[in-house]
C-alpha cells in the first residue's frame, strides 16, 4: 500500500465541503439541503482524522466521535421537522417556509 | 391650682363627643346625637367656669399656668409637648367659645331637624369645638397651629356640608385655599421664632421676644398677621368669608362669626410682644384693619342676602378688632371679640330662624313685616341690632367705644391715628345704617313674601328661641364685663396677667364723654337714616340705597372688584403658567423627547428588519461568508 500524502486527503475534504456548501445555497429541496449539510460535516470529519494522523494526536479522532453524535441528533430533529412540514404542504421548498421574515 | 388642672377636660369633652358620635354613627339618630354633642359642649363650659374660678382665686402674678402634658415631638434641640397654657386670655376665650358654642349646638338641634347627615353635622361641630379649644389653650405655637389647621378643616367640612350644591362645594374649597395663604405665613413665623429663639413654647418665646432685633420682631409680627388675616378675613383675603355663608346657618354663627374668625385676633394678642418690639407691624395691622372695616361696611350697604350682609358685617367688626390690636389696645380687641361673639352669633341665629320660618329664603327683597309672625326672633334680633350699632347701654357700645377711644388716644406711635379714628367712626355710621336697613327690610315694611311663600312665616321652635333669648340677654348686658370706670374694668384687670400692657385710656372723663357721645350720635344718625328710608318698605322691589348710590352702589356690590382683581393677579398668571407648562413644555419638550427617542429606534428597526428575510439559504450564505471573512483575516495575519 503506497503512502498517500496528507495534502490529498485535505484537498478531497475541501472539495467535498465546497460541494456541500454550494449545494446548500443553491438547492431548494429541504431534503437535498439536509444531505448537503451532512456532506459538509463529513468533510470536516475527514479533515479531523487526517490531521490526527499527520500530527499523531488522538484528539482529532475523539472530536470526530463528538461530531458524529451531534450529527446523529441533528438528523433526528431535522428529519422530524422535514416530515412534519411535508405532512402539511405537498412538495414545499425551503423558501416557502419563511414565516420569520422581519 | 387643682381646679386649673381640670383644663384638660375642656377640649376633652368635645373630643369625647366626636369619638362617641363617630363610633355610634350607625345607631345614633336625630335628635339624640345632637343632644350628646350639646351636652359635651355644656360640660366643657362648666369645666371652663371651674377653671376660671380656680384661676381667679390665684394672685395676679401666678395666673399663667403651663400644664406640661406628654411629649409630642422631639428632634435634636427641638421639643414640642401636648401642653396647655391656662391664663386669663385663654380662659376668656374658652369661656365664650364653649358658652356661645353650647347655645349654638342647642339651636342646631332645631335648625338641622329632618336634615340628612344629622349625626355627621354634630360630629363636625364637636370636632370644630375641640380644634378651637386646642387652638386657644395650646401651650406652644405648634399645638396652636394644630388647632388652627383643625378649625380650618372643620370650616371646610361644614361650609361644604351640603356638598350636593356645587356652590357650597366651591365655597368650601375657596375658604380652604384662601386660608392656606395665611397658614403659610404662620409656618414661616414659627420657623423664624424657632431659628432665633430656639423654642416654640409660647411663654418662653414671648418672654425672650425682647432679645429679637427690631427687623426680626417686625417680620415675625407681620407673618403672624398674614396668618391672622387669612383666618380672620382681613384685607384682600376676606373674599372667602361671604362665600362661606353657603354652610348651614349655625355654622356661620359659630365658626364664621363668633369663634374661628376671631382666632386671628387671639393669635396677635397672644403674641403681642412681637408687635411691641416691631412697631411697624402695628401700623400695618391698624391700617388694614380700619380699611377692611370700612370697605366691608360699604359692601354690606347694597347686599340683599340676609346672611351675606352679616358676613360683611363680621369682616367689618373684625377690622375694628385689628384696629385695636394695631394701636396696642389689646384688651379692647378682646372685649369687642367677646361682645361681638354675643351679638353676631345672635344676628346669625336670628337670620337662621327667619330662614327657617320662610322656607329657606335668604333674599331680603321677599321678606318684610316679619315681626308679627316671629316676635321672639324679631325682638332678639333687634337687641343685637342696637348692640352692633353702638347704642348705650348695649354690649357693642362699650367695646366699640373703647376701640375708638383707644384709637383716638393713639399709642405705640401709630401714624395718623386721628385719621384711623375717623375711618372707624364713619364705619360705625355705616354699620348702624346697613343694620337698620336689614332690620327694616326683614321685620318691618310691606309683606313682600305673600306671592312667593306657600305658608305664612312661623316662629321657630323653643330649641331655637331659647338660645336666641340667652344671647339677647348677653348682647344687652355683655358690656358689663368691662365698664370704663375705675373698679368696673373687670376684663382689663383680669387680662393684665396675660397682656401686661398699659391699656390706652382717655386722658380725662370729659374727653371720653365727648368721644362716646360722637360715637352714639353717629350710630343714631345711621339708624334714623335707615328708618327714614326703609320705613315704607320696598316698592317694586327697588332698594332706595341701591338706586341712590347708582354706579358707586354697583361698585360696592361687586365687592370693590376685589374678587376679580385677585382672579386677575393670581388666577390669570397661574393659568398662563399652566398653559405654557402644559402645551409647549409638557406636550412639546417632554413628550417630544420621549417620542423622539422612540421614533429613532422605530426607524432603525424598520431598516434593520429587512435583514431578517426568513429564507434559510440566505442565513446560510451570511454564515458562510462571515466564516470565510474570518478565515481570510486569520490567513492574512498569519496566526490562528
Amino acid at each position: 500500500m503506497t503512502n498517500v500524502p496528507g495534502a490529498w486527503y485535505l484537498t478531497v475534504a475541501a472539495v467535498i465541503f465546497c460541494i456541500g456548501a454550494v449545494g446548500l445555497l443553491v438547492r431548494r429541496n429541504a431534503l437535498v439541503m439536509f444531505m448537503c449539510v451532512e456532506l459538509m460535516l463529513n468533510a470536516v470529519n475527514l479533515t479531523f482524522v487526517t490531521f490526527a494522523r499527520m500530527l499523531d494526536d488522538i484528539g482529532g479522532q475523539v472530536f470526530v466521535f463528538f461530531t458524529l453524535v451531534v450529527a446523529a441528533a441533528e438528523v433526528v430533529i431535522g428529519l422530524a421537522l422535514i416530515v412534519s412540514i411535508f405532512r402539511r404542504r405537498q412538495g414545499a421548498t425551503a423558501d416557502d417556509i419563511s414565516l420569520l421574515r422581519g | 391650682m387643682d381646679a386649673v388642672r381640670l383644663a384638660w377636660l375642656i377640649p376633652g369633652f368635645p373630643l369625647a363627643g366626636v369619638v362617641i358620635l363617630y363610633l355610634g354613627r350607625r345607631f345614633l339618630k336625630e335628635p339624640l346625637s345632637g343632644w350628646i354633642a350639646t351636652l359635651m359642649m355644656a360640660g366643657a363650659f362648666v369645666m371652663s367656669v371651674v377653671v376660671y374660678s380656680g384661676l381667679h382665686s390665684l394672685p395676679d402674678e401666678n395666673r399663667q399656668v403651663a400644664l406640661k402634658g406628654v411629649e409630642w415631638i422631639r428632634a435634636g434641640g427641638f421639643s414640642a409637648r401636648f401642653g396647655l397654657l391656662v391664663d386669663p386670655l385663654s380662659v376668656t376665650m374658652v369661656l365664650f367659645v364653649t358658652g356661645v358654642g353650647a347655645l349654638i349646638h342647642m339651636y342646631s338641634i332645631g335648625y338641622m331637624h329632618g336634615q340628612e347627615r344629622f349625626t355627621r353635622f354634630f360630629t363636625y361641630l364637636n370636632l370644630f369645638a375641640f380644634s378651637m379649644l386646642v387652638l386657644v389653650l395650646g401651650g406652644n405655637y405648634l399645638l396652636l397651629f394644630l388647632g388652627w389647621e383643625g378649625v380650618g378643616l372643620c370650616s371646610y367640612l361644614l361650609v361644604s356640608f351640603w356638598f350636593e350644591r356645587p356652590s357650597a362645594a366651591r365655597a368650601g374649597k375657596k375658604a380652604f385655599v384662601t386660608n392656606r395663604v395665611g397658614d403659610f405665613g404662620f409656618m414661616l413665623a414659627m420657623f423664624l421664632i424657632f431659628s432665633h429663639l430656639g423654642t416654640l413654647d409660647i411663654l418662653s418665646a414671648l418672654s425672650s421676644a425682647p432679645q429679637l432685633g427690631r427687623g426680626t420682631a417686625t417680620a415675625v409680627a407681620l407673618l403672624l398677621y398674614l396668618a391672622a388675616a387669612g383666618k380672620s378675613a382681613q384685607g384682600p383675603l376676606f373674599i372667602w368669608l361671604p362665600d362661606a355663608m353657603e354652610g348651614p346657618t349655625p355654622v356661620s354663627a359659630l365658626i364664621h362669626a363668633a369663634t374661628m374668625v376671631t382666632a386671628g385676633v387671639y393669635l396677635l394678642v397672644r403674641s403681642h410682644p412681637f408687635l411691641e418690639h416691631g412697631p411697624a407691624a402695628g401700623d400695618v395691622v391698624a391700617w388694614v384693619g380700619a380699611f377692611t372695616a370700612f370697605v366691608a361696611a360699604t359692601i354690606a350697604l347694597t347686599n340683599f342676602d340676609i346672611k351675606r350682609v352679616l358676613a360683611y358685617s363680621t369682616i367689618s367688626q373684625l377690622g375694628y378688632m385689628f384696629l385695636a390690636v394695631g394701636v396696642g389696645a389689646y384688651t379692647a380687641a378682646i372685649f369687642h371679640m367677646v361682645t361681638h361673639a354675643f351679638f353676631k352669633a345672635l344676628l346669625f341665629l336670628g337670620a337662621g330662624s327667619v330662614m327657617h320660618g320662610m322656607e329657606d329664603n335668604q333674599d331680603m327683597r321677599v321678606m318684610g313685616g316679619l315681626r308679627k309672625f316671629m316676635p321672639i326672633t324679631a325682638l332678639t334680633f333687634m337687641v343685637a341690632w342696637l348692640a352692633i350699632s353702638g347704642i348705650v347701654p348695649f354690649a357693642g357700645f362699650w367695646s366699640k367705644d373703647e376701640i375708638l377711644a383707644a384709637t383716638w388716644v393713639g399709642g405705640a406711635g401709630v401714624s395718623a391715628h386721628y385719621f384711623l379714628w375717623f375711618v372707624g367712626a364713619v364705619t360705625a355710621l355705616l354699620t348702624a345704617f346697613y343694620m337698620t336697613r336689614q332690620v327694616w327690610m326683614v321685620f318691618y315694611g310691606n309683606e313682600r313674601w305673600r306671592e312667593k311663600l306657600h305658608h305664612d312665616p312661623h316662629e321657630s321652635p323653643k330649641l331655637m328661641t331659647i338660645p336666641l333669648v340667652a344671647l339677647g340677654v348677653l348682647s344687652f348686658a355683655g358690656g358689663a364685663i368691662n365698664l370704663p370706670k375705675e373698679g368696673f374694668k373687670n376684663l382689663t384687670e383680669w387680662l393684665h396677667a396675660a397682656v401686661p400692657v398699659k391699656p390706652l385710656e382717655v386722658h380725662s372723663f370729659g374727653q371720653g364723654f365727648v368721644l362716646s357721645t360722637i360715637a352714639v350720635i353717629l350710630g343714631v344718625i345711621g339708624i334714623l337714616a335707615g328708618v327714614r328710608i326703609y320705613n315704607r318698605g320696598l316698592r317694586h322691589g327697588e332698594d332706595p340705597t341701591v338706586v341712590r348710590l347708582g354706579a358707586l352702589g354697583r361698585f360696592f356690590d361687586r365687592g370693590w372688584g376685589i374678587d376679580p382683581a385677585i382672579s386677575w393677579f393670581v388666577d390669570r398668571p397661574g393659568r398662563a403658567i399652566g398653559d405654557v407648562l402644559a402645551r409647549p413644555v409638557d406636550q412639546g419638550l417632554i413628550d417630544g423627547a420621549v417620542n423622539g427617542v422612540a421614533a429613532v429606534f422605530a426607524g432603525l428597526a424598520r431598516a434593520l428588519r429587512k435583514v431578517q428575510t426568513g429564507f434559510v439559504r440566505n442565513y446560510a450564505l451570511t454564515l458562510l461568508s462571515g466564516a470565510t471573512v474570518v478565515l481570510f483575516i486569520f490567513l492574512i495575519r498569519g496566526t490562528v
